[in-house]
């Protein structure tokens, strides 16, 4: 590992320390009331909500349009396996475990559950050039709705109660960490080098020899995967699961958030789930005019920057020791000026 | 040994043979023009040989292996490199990123000491590095690495994707159309290229091509096809002087 990087990372991993103890302090001080850390809360899922579906359509490139359907999935499996291991624990079945384990062994089975669905919705559509998978997708989001709401495990239309409400502020925040940190690392490597180059172009990629097929169902899956997990922390904080919650329009929610941050940008999502999960909050008097403005803003988003508010550029602290080399911020990449 | 090998290669689209018992043979450090007018069957030759098409009858062997009925990436695995008529390049990414993609299967770790960040992964992600530059030095394009590729120019772009091919380490080098738009200057730099990659790399090349200035100029053996049948082979000399050839070409 080079110094530099060993550098960026530490000072990242500060930085994210400061922010957590800063946090901490205020909601300690009750600066940030329940109602505060609640969308706190919420802002943290949509991070890992839109960075997971940013894998599939803005480093993969290819749409997916229910997401919310990955996160329904993780939601209820996550709910219904916390349940099961806490009524397990109190009938003496298994010995106790601390809180953030049972969320954990939760969030993990979520996470898989999204996968092995997703890997059943993607190979068939995958194998297919072009956009098989948005229409899949769109379907497969109102068929788990509507199977939730058809189930008895799932407590059906009466939606599902009784789930313990293990997020908090402190392991939504980790969680969150750690799940960017994954997804960075993921497509920081030969493997998202090789889902990138499918989205630049995919005739050209299997030409100097990516198995495609492979590399789309891995980024779909992973995507499915942490949709699931972020799914999975909703449930917890909720404490109640109505089918109704994972709509289209959820799923368009997280789309929106993905495109005005910017495909293939992590930053992008962050960014703008921050913004997005707060401006309806903020405009809480408004509510009505909620769907206007999103519209409103992707318009706007559209005519003046279309690659969305980062574009495939990810902001980094390394970007600072680089801004004098290349005297530039939001495209660190030094480009020919003429010719040849 | 030739290094690409096919035996009555025969394609049919419902009632039209488009390619019609085509053989050809190409060995080690020979470079072999693949020459017809507009709709002969050149590049549904091609594309059974990239593993696009598959096709009706007929055999094709890539450094003694059989590639029939293989994908397009299990091509590259068997040493089958291609470039496009387009250049088709990862425009939105660095050159060196463009090369570092073809050195995929070269470079070895796993998902999980990627994701994690093990020792494995930055001595992977070092190799790689070294030698996607130390390609780029062999180019002389080392000074482009970081330069998006779509802010090459054309006849770099064209050179990058060579590179590119070159980089999977392939026993047979594909050209499609190489000189398609390019300015006689380009064409030029790009007939130096070529003949500097046949000195340099151990491997085969098999070229289709329009301009007759640049087949001419750099193969050694040329094969004629028109409507899917092969009317002639020879040296660039006798193809020039080939009745049949001239006939196909300018008419009686």
């Amino acid at each position: 590992m080079k110094k530099e990087t060993l550098k960026s990372y530490l000072i990242n991993l500060l930085a994210i320390v400061i922010l957590f103890i800063i946090m901490k302090m205020l909601i300690s001080n009750g600066i940030l009331n329940r109602y505060y850390v609640g969308i706190i809360v919420f802002i943290g899922v949509n991070i890992i909500l839109a960075s997971s579906l940013n894998i599939a359509t803005g480093f993969l490139g290819q749409l997916a349009l229910g997401h919310a359907g990955f996160m329904a999935t993780g939601a209820y499996t996550s709910a219904i396996t916390s349940m099961a291991i806490i009524e397990s624990i109190e009938n003496g079945v298994i010995i106790g475990m601390p809180n953030i384990l049972i969320l954990i062994i939760s969030l993990i089975a979520a996470g898989v559950v999204s996968l092995l669905v997703s890997l059943i919705i993607g190979i068939p559509s995958l194998r297919l050039r072009g956009d098989y998978l948005g229409i899949i997708t769109l379907g497969f989001g109102e068929v788990i709705r509507v199977f939730i709401n058809n189930i008895k495990v799932t407590g059906g239309a009466q939606g599902l109660t009784g789930i313990p409400g293990l997020t908090n502020f402190d392991n939504t925040f980790w969680i969150t960490v750690f799940v960017i940190f994954v997804l960075y690392t993921f497509t920081n490597s030969k493997h998202g080098r090789a889902i990138i180059s499918i989205r630049e172009d995919e005739i050209a990629a299997e030409a100097v020899g990516i198995p495609t097929t492979f590399y789309k169902v891995l980024g779909f899956s992973t995507a499915a995967f942490f949709g699931g997990v972020g799914g999975g922390l909703y449930a917890h904080y909720l404490a109640f699961l109505d089918p109704n919650i994972f709509g289209f329009m959820r799923s368009v929610e997280i789309l929106v958030i993905v495109v005005l941050g910017g495909m293939g940008s992590l930053t992008g999502s962050i960014i703008a789930a921050i913004v997005l999960t707060i401006l309806p909050e903020a405009l809480r008097d408004f509510a009505q005019y909620r769907l206007l403005i999103y519209s409103f803003l992707l318009v706007a988003m559209m005519i003046f920057r279309p690659q969305g508010l980062f574009g495939t550029t990810e902001f980094s602290m390394k970007m600072f020791f680089h801004k004098i080399r290349y005297n530039q911020i939001f495209s660190p990449r030094k480009e020919v000026k003429d010719g040849d | 040994m030739a290094l690409l090998e096919t035996k009555d290669l025969t394609m049919q689209f419902g009632g039209l043979k488009a390619v019609d018992d085509f053989e050809i043979s190409v060995n080690k450090d020979e470079l072999v023009g693949l020459i017809g007018p507009n709709g002969a069957g050149k590049t549904t030759i091609f594309n059974m040989l990239t593993g696009v098409y598959t096709p009706t009858k007929g055999s094709i062997h890539i450094g003694g292996k059989n590639a029939v009925g293989k994908t397009p990436y299990q091509i590259v695995k068997l040493g089958g490199a291609r470039t496009f008529q387009n250049i088709r390049l990862f425009k939105d990414l660095p050159v060196i990123d463009n090369i570092k993609i073809a050195y995929h299967h070269e470079v070895d770790y796993n998902i999980l000491n990627g994701v994690f960040r093990t020792k494995k992964f930055w001595q992977g992600e070092k190799k790689a590095y070294e030698n996607s530059i130390d390609f780029l030095k062999i180019f002389e394009m080392e000074d482009y690495a970081d330069t998006l590729a779509k802010n090459l120019p054309y006849g770099k772009q064209r050179k990058l994707e060579i590179a590119r091919a070159l980089a999977t380490k392939p026993k047979i080098l594909m050209l499609d159309e190489p000189a398609a738009g390019m300015n006689p200057q380009e064409t030029k730099e790009l007939m130096e290229t070529i003949h500097f990659i046949k000195d340099k790399f151990d491997i085969a090349i098999l070229l289709i091509e329009h301009d007759m200035n640049l087949v001419m100029g750099v193969c050694e053996r040329i094969v004629v096809i028109d409507y899917g049948k092969i009317i002639a082979k020879g040296t660039p000399d006798e193809i020039k002087n080939n009745p049949d050839v001239i006939k196909v070409y300018l008419g009686e």
